[in-house]
């Protein structure tokens, strides 16, 4: 068998495995899932541009931040319906990820993190600022008559749970295709040596504009997902914390991996939901967990598992 | 009121806030400078020294500058202890990898400001000024009488914020001693100039690293007792001071002394004269928009000479 029929093959099982899950798993453990997979979303558009691009960015709750707010403003203010909504989220994710990109590409290395945490943290603020119509940390709630679409409600479980596998599978998906294609092999060759690439005649600037675009609009469409499928949106979404909630699920995972996001996301999200059955400074497991992969597993549990054994994982 | 008593006190809460800055970015600055590691957990060093000084200071009864002078003494030192280990266990084990070492100080800074929540506990706690007078500053104004003076409503500043201007004054000129005067500065400068270089001439450069890392969070702890007295020790203070000093390293050119001073100055002094007319949010967001343009469009920052 082929690597790419394998990849296919694992990838359509894991998508299959999740989908036979909705009807066996108990309540708590079926809504935990709906979530992990809508963040995994926002981990795998994080992947594609640290993971494969190699550009790590400290401002990714910006993107997330606009497709949440992008979605939830026009139903909240301008009463539109669910779907055109999560267009404008989609639409305003990619605008922001343009003007990011244009500027931000023109650093590189420490100074890239931190101009994408400056741009991240006045996103952040202008949440606050503009709190007549966010509510800033408070946030509000969609209304529940608000997320359908096309006549299916949202917030009952057993059809958020198959929104977010929906949403999931795409993202998955269009991950593999990428890192599979021409597109994704010069990304993968930026990450690790720009230079080299440049000289074999690559647009390495327009390669990595390519990159931050899709990464922010996928991390836009989980923060639409996200915002529609719970009912909440709030100016937290914004804020540093989720700037560094990706970075520690993809590490955690494997960066450049296409299930490693999933997997780190699905292991922090356990992870703390237990810690915080002990103690209300769960935040202090995070810390550890960054320090210890940092110090002893570099390329995440997906990455271990394809440096040790399965060497055609993507 | 007319707008002049407004400037002066935008200007003097500007200084105050200048002088707590300059000592936190100048500790941030030489950790960049030398050992090339952005550290994101420099705030909680700040908060470290902040709340250390509410535990110190409550040990002591009686007259409040006692606790304060031991919080002094105390604090910025075991705040240093504290860097030195975690440069020991975790920096120095990834070799000063510079993305890695973002991601362990991101770890860092979680594992400090949470062991903080569990110790000291979500409140905030005022630690007394050892003096804190009233100042209130005239003004002078034409009358038919000639020029005379008047006191404004409202218009002063305490004793104890002077005397916050006054020892970041002290502070830095003994910094700016340390670095040009002294040995230790010496090699620190070697380090910071060429680090292979100076290992070939004999620099134990692993030391100074540990040095500088402890001398950067001693000088944000400094930073963080200076101004409990003013600001109250809280587990998650360290967060806005950060982002200000990443501001004014940026601005001021990395591991520039002069630089950072100025710097800090401008910033201190400007995030002091919006707040008055505008609201403190929109000041943070013109700021941190501003510095992420200059880092665009001028990486190597308006004093310094080189880019990140």
């Amino acid at each position: 068998m082929s690597e790419i029929r394998k990849s296919w093959g694992l990838h359509i099982g894991v998508v299959t495995l999740l989908l036979a899950l909705n009807f066996i798993l108990p309540d708590y453990h079926h809504g935990n899932l709906a979530r992990v997979m809508v963040l995994a979303c926002y981990a795998m558009g994080y992947n594609m541009l640290f993971g494969y691009t190699g550009l790590l960015s400290l401002g990714h709750a910006l993107f997330f931040a606009a497709g949440m707010y992008g979605m939830s403003l026009t139903v909240q203010h301008l009463g539109w319906s669910a779907g055109p909504a999560i267009i404008v989220g989609l639409a305003s994710g990619l605008a922001m990820s343009l003007v990011v990109g244009i500027l931000s590409l023109r650093t590189a290395g420490v100074a890239f993190m931190i101009v994408t945490l400056m741009f991240a943290q006045a996103g952040y603020l202008a949440a606050l600022y503009f709190g007549e119509y966010t509510r800033g940390d408070e946030g509000f709630v969609i209304q529940k008559a608000a997320r359908q679409i096309g006549g299916i409600d949202l917030s009952d479980p057993m059809n958020r749970y198959l929104a977010a596998l929906v949403l999931f599978a795409v993202c998955l998906f269009i991950t593999l295709r990428v890192v599979q294609t021409g597109f994704g092999r010069v990304l993968v060759a930026i990450r690790e040596n720009e230079e080299r690439t440049r000289m074999l005649g690559y647009d390495v600037h327009l390669h990595k504009l390519l990159a931050i675009l899709l990464s922010g609009t996928m991390s836009a469409a989980a923060g639409a997902g996200y915002g529609l499928l719970f009912g909440y949106a709030g100016a937290t979404f914004a804020s540093v914390q989720y700037s560094i909630f990706p970075l520690l699920w993809v590490l955690l995972g494997g960066a450049g991996t296409v299930l490693g996001p999933f997997v780190g996301t699905l292991f922090m999200f356990y992870l703390i939901d237990l810690s915080s059955d002990i103690s209300t400074a769960y935040m202090l497991i995070a810390g550890l967990t960054l320090v210890l992969l940092t110090l002893f597993a570099p390329q995440g549990l997906v990455g271990e598992l394809r440096r040790r054994t399965l060497r055609w994982l993507p | 009121m007319e707008l002049v008593p407004y400037l002066i006190l935008g200007l003097l809460e500007g200084l105050v806030t200048a002088a707590v800055l300059s000592l936190m970015a100048l500790g941030l600055s030489l950790v960049f400078g030398v050992m090339r590691v952005v550290n994101v957990a420099h705030g909680e060093f700040f908060m470290v020294g902040a709340v250390l000084a509410w535990q110190i200071a409550s040990l002591f009864e009686g007259h409040p500058a006692w606790g304060f002078l031991a919080a002094l003494l105390v604090a910025p030192p075991l705040t240093a202890c504290v860097a030195v280990t975690a440069n020991q266990l975790v920096l120095k084990r990834i070799e000063y990898d510079p993305e890695r070492t973002i991601v362990a100080t991101i770890g860092l800074l979680y594992i400090i400001q949470q062991f903080t929540l569990m110790t000291y506990g979500p409140d905030a706690r005022p630690v007394e000024a050892p003096f804190n007078q009233r100042l209130s500053i005239p003004l002078f104004e034409w009358t038919e009488r000639g020029l005379s003076l008047y006191w404004p409503w409202g218009l002063g500043t305490t004793t104890y914020k002077l005397a916050v201007i006054m020892a970041a004054v002290m502070l830095l000129t003994g910094i700016w001693m340390l670095m040009t005067r002294t040995r230790f500065g010496l090699l620190m400068r070697a380090t910071q100039l060429d680090r292979e270089t100076a290992q070939a001439f004999g620099i134990p450069v692993g030391r100074v690293y540990g040095a500088v890392f402890g001398l950067g969070a001693a000088l944000a702890a400094l930073a963080g007792v200076l101004i409990v007295p003013i600001q109250q020790a809280h587990y998650l203070m360290g967060h806005d001071p950060l982002l200000l000093s990443f501001i004014v390293v940026i601005i001021g050119g990395l591991g520039s002394l002069p630089g950072t001073v100025v710097a800090a100055l401008l910033i201190g002094i400007s995030d002091g004269m919006i707040s008055v007319f505008f609201s403190p949010t929109l000041a943070k967001i013109i700021a941190t928009l501003g510095v992420a343009f200059v880092l665009i469009f001028m990486p190597q920052g308006l004093f310094g000479k080189r880019g990140l």
